[in-house]
């Protein structure tokens, strides 16, 4: 069971993914997905942080002059999830404010209902 | 020192981006068409330039450094032939889809929001050339969000009926889509350690050949195929197709079909052909399950759309079909079957485009009413909409001088070197050919035939020049590919080679 310990953030990651995507592929009710997809993106940034991070290593900051390289953190991974953060949170304003138009039109933001609507209205 | 033709490409995406951001300080909706429109045809322009001096002679393939930093630090651009050409019919098709739409878009949008719809077509077409063009993965993964959020915007603004709902499901199917997209390219970065495609093809070529990490690269590459299939709904995933297609204003439904989800098909050949390389594709067994879901997905398209009396939802029902014969082309797993299938995309984003521009222009003569029923000798009150509609119809169907009978003829003549899947594949071929014809004709001899007795005469109404003019191009684009499609696959096939 050691691999546990080693690979524990890449374990947290695939399982919170996993809640994240039947989160929002499952849940009827529209908050609980916009939920359920920061959990899926979230997952995803650890599993990258952690890729880039290493052991007893510092962040990439000069500080007092040229420091080895072998001092350093892989910085790549870390801006990556700087531009996957702003991704995520751009899609998450996005659902959040056509789910509050949704609401202010129908009264409800159970998926169910919506569609229970949507073939009333088209008969 | 570059030549002045290699910027273009970058000169086009950002012309694109910076014309969604000035969009909004237009006065007017109609200033902000006219220059929208402008903006795609002149990035057509730019790209028909690029396409002329990479398709010169043998054809060459240029990198493209944005300000001037090196690989792995900066980020690059790549365009061969191939990429030159779908950038070029991808910006034309979006111009003629803006015209052709044009009275819709009056008549759908409040009079104050109309400049914003161009933010959202303006950002489209710079994700698209973006997606075609880019040499790094994340980039790409960027601009298939942007591309996410600026195709639900464009159903969305449509302020009536159940758009809302439409959009909701486009959203929620787009979002699994890129969650599993960007969690495939973290594990393909954890494998190699690198985000620009050479890198990658590089460092997966060694991979491959050393027979280490097979089960993970499958998963990659299987997570990287679903979430681009959900996209571009592929059969099991097509279900918010229809919907969406269907409700959203003409201009939109035109884009969403013709264009936003052959960005994600081109995305996955440039991910079959620029990491993993087609044979590599083709061991891993993944072309069948492709060519499998391609298959099912030309006859479940079909036969929803058989069923389907609204005129739009069943033009949207047909483009789940048509995305069948592109994946099934994928499918075949060789060169012939991916140039056959890229032709499929050039002749389906032209074709469908003009038919949901005719579509809306038809049901707009008779009142808006999309039913078919309701639209019964509409293409009398409008000849141009009829005769383009009739066109779209026979091209979709597969009658030699059109489109869409190119491409048919290269997937039967793809499969021909494929033992395993030749009979299967011309059987579906035949099948899928007659449904597109139960369902095409009927509607072609509605919208053609004398209004019943009693009927009120049309009201006068002004002609649609914007759209006359599109549908005219755009008939006579379908007819250029129908008959230059030799040359043209030629070319294709140098593209895929240096690609």
């Amino acid at each position: 069971m050691e691999w546990l310990i080693t690979y524990r953030f890449e374990v947290a990651a695939v399982i919170l993914f996993g809640i994240g995507f039947m989160n929002l592929l499952l849940r009827k009710n529209l908050i609980k997905k916009i939920i359920g997809f920061n959990i899926m993106d979230s997952s995803v940034f650890l599993f990258l942080a952690s890729q880039g991070y290493i052991e007893g290593r510092i962040a990439p900051i000069v500080v007092d002059g040229v420091q080895d390289v072998s001092k350093y953190i892989n910085p790549i991974p870390s801006g990556l999830v700087l531009t996957g953060i702003v991704v995520s949170v751009s899609v998450s304003a996005f659902f959040l404010a056509l789910v509050q138009r949704i609401y202010k039109k129908y009264h409800t933001i159970e998926l169910d209902e919506l569609l229970k609507i949507m073939k009333k209205e088209e008969d | 020192m570059l030549p002045m033709v290699q910027n273009f490409p970058f000169f086009a995406i950002f012309l694109c981006m910076v014309s969604g951001i000035l969009s909004p300080l237009w006065k007017s909706g109609r200033m902000a068409w006219r220059y929208s429109v402008g903006v795609a045809f002149a990035c057509a322009g730019l790209f028909g330039c690029v396409f002329a001096y990479t398709a010169a002679g043998e054809g060459l393939s240029f990198v493209y450094q944005m300000g001037h930093f090196p690989a792995p630090w900066g980020n690059e651009l790549k365009i061969g032939p191939l990429e030159a050409l779908l950038c070029t019919a991808f910006s034309t098709v979006m111009g003629f889809s803006l015209m052709g739409g044009h009275r819709d878009l009056e008549a759908d949008i409040l009079p104050h929001k109309q400049n914003l719809f161009f933010v959202m077509s303006n950002l489209m077409l710079a994700a698209l050339l973006a997606l075609t063009c880019t040499n790094d993965l994340f980039t790409a993964y960027v601009f298939v969000e942007i591309s996410t959020i600026a195709a639900c915007s464009l159903v969305l603004v449509k302020d009536t009926q159940y758009t809302l709902i439409a959009t909701m499901r486009y959203l929620i199917m787009s979002l699994l889509g890129s969650g599993l997209i960007l969690i495939s390219i973290i594990l393909l970065y954890s494998i190699t350690g690198h985000l620009l495609l050479p890198n990658l093809l590089e460092q997966v070529g060694m991979l491959v050949d050393t027979g280490k990490y097979t089960i993970p690269l499958t998963v990659v590459i299987g997570l990287m195929g679903m979430g681009l299939a959900i996209k571009s709904a592929l059969f099991p995933f097509h279900l918010w197709l229809p919907l969406a297609h269907g409700s959203a204003t003409t201009s939109s439904s035109a884009i969403l079909s013709g264009l936003v989800v052959k960005g994600y098909i081109v995305l996955l050949i440039k991910v079959f052909y620029q990491i993993f390389t087609i044979e590599t594709i083709r061991s891993l067994k993944i072309t069948n399950v492709i060519f499998l879901f391609g298959i099912l997905a030309m006859i479940v398209g079909s036969v929803s759309a058989l069923r389907e009396k609204h005129i739009k939802r069943m033009l949207a029902y047909s483009s789940a079909a048509q995305i069948g014969y592109i994946y099934m082309g994928l499918g075949l797993g060789t060169d012939a079957g991916v140039v056959a299938a890229v032709i499929h995309i050039l002749a389906h984003s032209f074709t469908k485009s003009m038919l949901f521009c005719c579509a809306g222009r038809l049901a707009g003569v008779m009142g808006h009413h999309k039913n078919l029923k309701n639209l019964r000798g509409a293409a009398r009150r409008d000849r141009a909409a009829g005769v383009a509609f009739t066109i779209g119809a026979l091209s979709m169907i597969g009658i030699p001088l059109f489109a869409g009978f190119a491409s048919k003829l290269l997937f039967a003549s793809a499969t021909l070197l494929n033992n395993h899947k030749m009979l299967f594949t011309l059987g579906v071929l035949g099948v899928s050919t007659v449904l597109n014809a139960l369902y095409y004709l009927p509607a072609v001899i509605v919208i053609w035939s004398r209004p019943e007795k009693g009927e009120e005469p049309a009201p006068k109404r002004k002609p649609d020049w914007a759209f006359t003019v599109s549908a005219v191009l755009q008939a006579a684009a379908v007819f250029g590919l129908g008959m230059g499609f030799g040359p043209l696959s030629e070319l294709i096939q140098t593209g895929l080679g240096l690609f």
